[in-house]
């Protein structure tokens, strides 16, 4: 579940308020700018020994197994329309975790107090559930082997921490690229956002492993409305190539919003006088700022083991990529020139990490090899439930390590890696699959999107459509939508871009759990033929 | 369900003396010209179950204070969950400090002063007083039929309990608290081929029978076992009610009326100006927001300190009102909304059998699901029938069919009306947590338009 476009349909300015006002601990709740103390408490050797304070007193109750996380979790946004500032929030919350397995059965128990006596009674609350939980278990939880990593400091890609960049640059910027869009005749209204976060995350478990770990996620948001003079019709551009990551200030900097906005501003016009799509099938060239998100949803989400095993099936559903023994290694996704790969290591990548919340290291798999389906997205508790697949590999049973928790005081479960469609060999990129197509549409950016339950059935809109006539573009067109059944439209795939057309983009805001969880995603791809797709015109009158 | 317990042993929250004292507190720590504070507190709690068994489940409490600051006609906002002196003027310094360093705002306007409020009925100690085990005890009431019938239940119950403030330094004080709760499940049979779905979303715990929860999800999974395609295309359906709100509450979070008097939304009117007046949807349509209505109780204030008040939408099918914020209210000339978010539509008195009798051929739908808006001019939408969708012929639910995607607009459903039920009030989040309280009827719709199969279960 994506819920990017809820934070866009709230105008930002609300989500925003809600997040900061939000009374639920371990959601987006606020702290005050921490002084220079209780900051160096946070990073120095106190809270490592809190950590270990929280590991020894679930010892001491039974726990065979236990991890404790503090976590410093900071936002920033700002919201601004056409040469005005909406909005500027700042959010802030510290906090402490701790998970403990007693008798094969979780427990779980957070707080926002980073005292002896507070981490204490979180263990022993934890371990209190985890017992209270031993009645409603048949099978107990076992952990998958992770060597321990005694001290692991990482430190994402960015140069510049868009927290430290005073105020005054980022209204500036967003000012600016909002007035070149608005120079566009026929562009009424322009949105921008600038929202980034931080995470500063210890971990320490019962196996020896700690870790000091620190990233940034930038996104810039932008879109231009234009309004027909008459008000019989509007449209909008957004800005989705300049893509959310894991990255700071340099990469927004890098994105260059003023010099695309006038471009952006030109398509939303451009837009309002577009030939309407005639219904039918077509030949798809989508350019990877559209296929991210389809790849997301399509290969993503059904590739969870949790969810493929049932345990979703009350909120985001079920996977058709199930039971896994009758998928693995035998069920063809795709050609053989399809091959997704899952990783937490792409330098920029937003779910790349150094490791899990498992105090795992996660390693690179490929998820569907040469077309058919050859893993899972895994944990140290899921590992297991697939020892059967990886002996017959001849591979170790270990995790990928794909444990996140949104916040101190959520508990971590399967969460997404950066999940990607790999280079062809062959060095192509947009332009020559237009060439190489008779009768087509190209859709650059992502736009409306949903897929059923069990991720068979999809539907994807896009920003701007070209049509393709004899390997030319031929035109702008609007009111496209893409309905897919899964397996069909990645077998439809023949042509793929080279390592030179590769981008990554991705998800700012992934859902899933209940209560609900926020996960960060990138998916790397390359531009795709798809053939004979079929082609719906949304545009409906009545 | 739950026994009489004293209520200090599981609600907290800030009550009315405290928040006064805490606000005090806040507002005489700030020099800005303005100052409004918020303060929300309270706990939640939440049980999940999967495989017939409670895997997550944990309560939490925490409170949060909010500060606005206006710095000659500079704007910003910061917030603490820490309560001592030091850390409460440390945030009133931030959002001082961010203020000044902001363009003016040029939509400011001045706090309100103080205001009279309704007292809100949206408070149940029945809701706040259940505590982990009863919640368990629910829990079974659907796992344990559930898994005797040799099927598998997972849901989701969470509950929420708190308190609301504002003050400002214009004297304005405003205070309430609410109870919410929603309890939802999806039952699916051992082959992967049936799935059934049932929800509750109340502010009174006694409101809920989970054991009749369980039932209808129960009954849904074993009748919608081995579904048969149905070609797409337009079809007469009966909408239940939770199908209903799913559509409808589409077609009220587009009612912005800056939106529509700038051009841009579905009630922008061609020429220039909005769709007020205008008749938008079939005469028998009524749309209502009222904060006060016992069955689907709201806020008694909103986010600026404004009282809620009951606002008609639609009224037999004319548009009477869109959504304005205290700006474009003055800007335009109108009074500002407050309407705290509930939703009420009015229906008819046909139950869910005469709807079906009446239909020669049709679709029931028991929900719908990851909807995701497709084009603003219309609200048109898209999305996917969900966990219980059968074929009517003459006037009889024959069979279950496979699951459909849809593209189509409240604004076109409702103008294609066939018949109403009566008005329930159902949960329709995605997520499956508290949601908007909305009371709509099951309806009966012509040319309902569904583009595709889904071989989703």
């Amino acid at each position: 579940m994506i819920d990017r476009r809820e934070f866009l349909r709230r105008g930002g300015v609300s989500a925003a308020a809600l997040a900061v006002m939000s009374a639920r601990p371990g959601q987006l709740h606020a702290g005050p700018v921490p002084e220079a103390a209780s900051l160096a408490r946070f990073q120095e050797g106190a809270s490592k020994e809190l950590l270990m304070v929280a590991l020894d007193a679930t010892k001491g109750a039974g726990a065979s197994y236990a991890d404790a996380r503090i976590g410093r979790y900071r936002q920033n946004f700002v919201v601004t329309r056409e040469q005005q500032i909406i909005n500027v929030v700042d959010t802030d919350t510290l906090g402490c975790g701790v998970r403990v397995l007693v008798d094969g059965c979780w427990g779980f128990a957070g707080t926002r107090l980073l005292t002896r006596d507070a981490i204490v009674g979180a263990a022993r609350e934890a371990t209190a559930i985890a017992k209270a939980n031993r009645i409603a278990r048949d099978r107990p939880v076992e952990l998958a082997a992770a060597p321990a990593v005694p001290n692991g400091v990482w430190k994402g890609a960015f140069k510049t921490d868009p927290l430290e960049v005073p105020l005054e640059q980022k209204v500036d910027l967003l000012l600016k690229a909002n007035a070149e869009a608005l120079k566009v005749k026929g562009v009424r209204f322009v949105n921008s956002v600038l929202f980034f976060v931080k995470q500063d995350r210890l971990f320490a478990n019962t196996d020896g492993t700690l870790t000091d770990q620190v990233f940034v996620r930038s996104w810039p948001m932008f879109t231009a409305t234009a309004v027909a003079p008459d008000f019989s019709d509007f449209q909008s551009r957004q800005g989705v190539e300049a893509a959310p990551m894991g990255r700071g200030w340099e990469y927004v900097l890098d994105c260059d919003l003023v010099g695309n906005a006038r471009r952006w501003g030109e398509e939303a016009a451009q837009k309002l006088t577009a030939r309407p799509v005639e219904v039918g099938k077509y030949d798809l060239v989508l350019d990877p700022s559209n296929l991210w998100l389809t790849i997301h949803e399509s290969i993503g989400h059904p590739t969870e083991l949790d969810r493929a095993l049932g345990y979703e099936a009350n909120y985001a559903g079920t996977s058709f990529v199930a039971p896994p023994q009758s998928k693995l290694g035998s069920f063809r996704y795709g050609p053989e020139i399809m091959n997704i790969q899952g990783d937490r290591s792409q330098e920029g990548a937003l779910s790349t990490i150094g490791w899990d919340d498992d105090g795992v290291v996660p390693d690179d798999f490929m998820i569907i090899k040469n077309g058919v389906v050859n893993d899972y997205q895994t944990t140290r508790e899921q590992a297991p439930w697939l020892k059967w697949w990886y002996d017959r590999q001849g591979v170790p049973t270990r995790s990928h390590g794909c444990a996140y928790a949104d916040n101190w005081g959520s508990v971590s479960f399967q969460r997404m890696p950066n999940v990607s469609l790999l280079p062809g060999a062959r060095e192509q990129g947009f332009d020559d699959l237009i060439a190489a197509t008779d009768r087509g549409i190209a859709i650059i950016g992502d736009g409306s999107f949903s897929i059923d339950q069990q991720r068979y059935n999809a539907q994807f809109g896009g920003q701007v459509y070209y049509e393709i006539k004899g390997g030319k573009i031929a035109g702008m067109l609007k009111d496209v939508a893409y309905q897919i059944r899964t397996p069909d439209f990645w077998n439809s795939m023949d042509m793929i871009g080279g390592k030179r057309s590769y981008r990554l983009n991705g998800s700012f805001f992934d859902g899933k759990g209940q209560p609900g969880q926020s996960n960060a995603v990138s998916h790397g791809c390359v531009p795709s033929r798809f053939r004979n797709v079929s082609v719906i015109n949304t545009g409906r009158k009545g | 369900m739950s026994a009489q317990r004293t209520l200090a042993a599981t609600a907290r929250y800030l009550g009315r003396g405290e928040c006064e004292a805490l606000a005090r507190r806040v507002l005489g720590f700030s020099a800005a010209d303005e100052t409004r504070v918020t303060v929300n507190s309270g706990n939640t709690g939440n049980t999940r179950f999967a495989v017939n068994q409670i895997s997550t489940g944990g309560d939490s409490y925490n409170a949060t204070v909010g500060v606005r600051v206006v710095v000659g006609r500079k704007v910003a906002s910061a917030a603490t969950n820490r309560l001592d002196d030091e850390s409460l003027r440390r945030t009133v310094e931030t959002a001082i400090h961010i203020a000044k360093l902001t363009p003016d705002d040029a939509e400011l306007l001045p706090e309100l002063g103080p205001q009279q409020y309704q007292e809100s009925r949206a408070w149940f100690d029945s809701t706040a007083s259940l505590d982990p085990a009863d919640r368990a005890a629910a829990v079974r009431s659907i796992s344990d039929p559930a898994r005797a019938a040799g099927l598998t239940s997972t849901g989701f119950l969470e509950i929420g309990a708190g308190s609301q403030c504002i003050a400002n330094s214009r004297g304005l004080f405003a205070w309430a608290r609410q109870s919410q709760l929603s309890f939802t499940t999806t039952v699916r049979t051992p082959d992967g081929t049936g799935s059934g779905w049932a929800g509750a979303d109340e502010h009174d715990w006694t409101r809920v029978d989970p054991a009749a929860l369980g039932a209808r999800a129960i009954g849904k999974a074993r009748r919608s076992m081995n579904p048969v395609a149905v070609e797409p295309g337009r079809y007469t359906v009966i909408l239940e009610a939770t199908a209903v709100a799913n559509l409808v509450q589409g077609l009220s979070r587009a009612m912005s009326a800056r939106n529509a008097d700038e051009g841009r939304s579905f009630f922008s009117r061609q020429g220039g100006g909005n769709k007020v007046g205008m008749k938008v949807v079939d005469e028998r349509v009524t749309l209502v927001s009222d904060p006060f209505d016992p069955a689907c109780p709201g806020d008694a204030f909103d986010g600026d300190g404004l009282p809620a008040r009951k606002t008609t939408w639609i009224e037999n099918g004319v548009m009477k009102n869109l959504a304005y914020d205290r700006w474009w209210a003055q800007k335009q000339g109108r009074e500002p909304s407050s309407t705290a978010g509930t939703l009420r539509m009015l229906g008819g008195d046909a139950s869910m059998d005469d709807l079906i009798a009446s239909t020669e051929r049709g679709i029931l739908v028991t929900r719908f699901w990851y909807i995701r808006p497709v084009d603003q001019r219309t609200i048109l939408s898209t999305g996917l029938t969900r966990d219980g969708t059968f074929l009517i012929e003459n006037g009889k639910v024959t069979r279950p069919i496979k699951n459909f995607r849809y593209n189509e607009s409240p604004v076109f459903m409702l103008n294609n009306l066939e018949a109403m039920g009566r008005p329930v009030r159902v949960s329709a989040t995605e997520s499956g947590g508290p949601g908007t309280a909305i009371i709509v009827p099951p309806i009966k719709v012509r040319d309902f338009s569904f583009t595709s199969l889904s071989d989703a279960v």
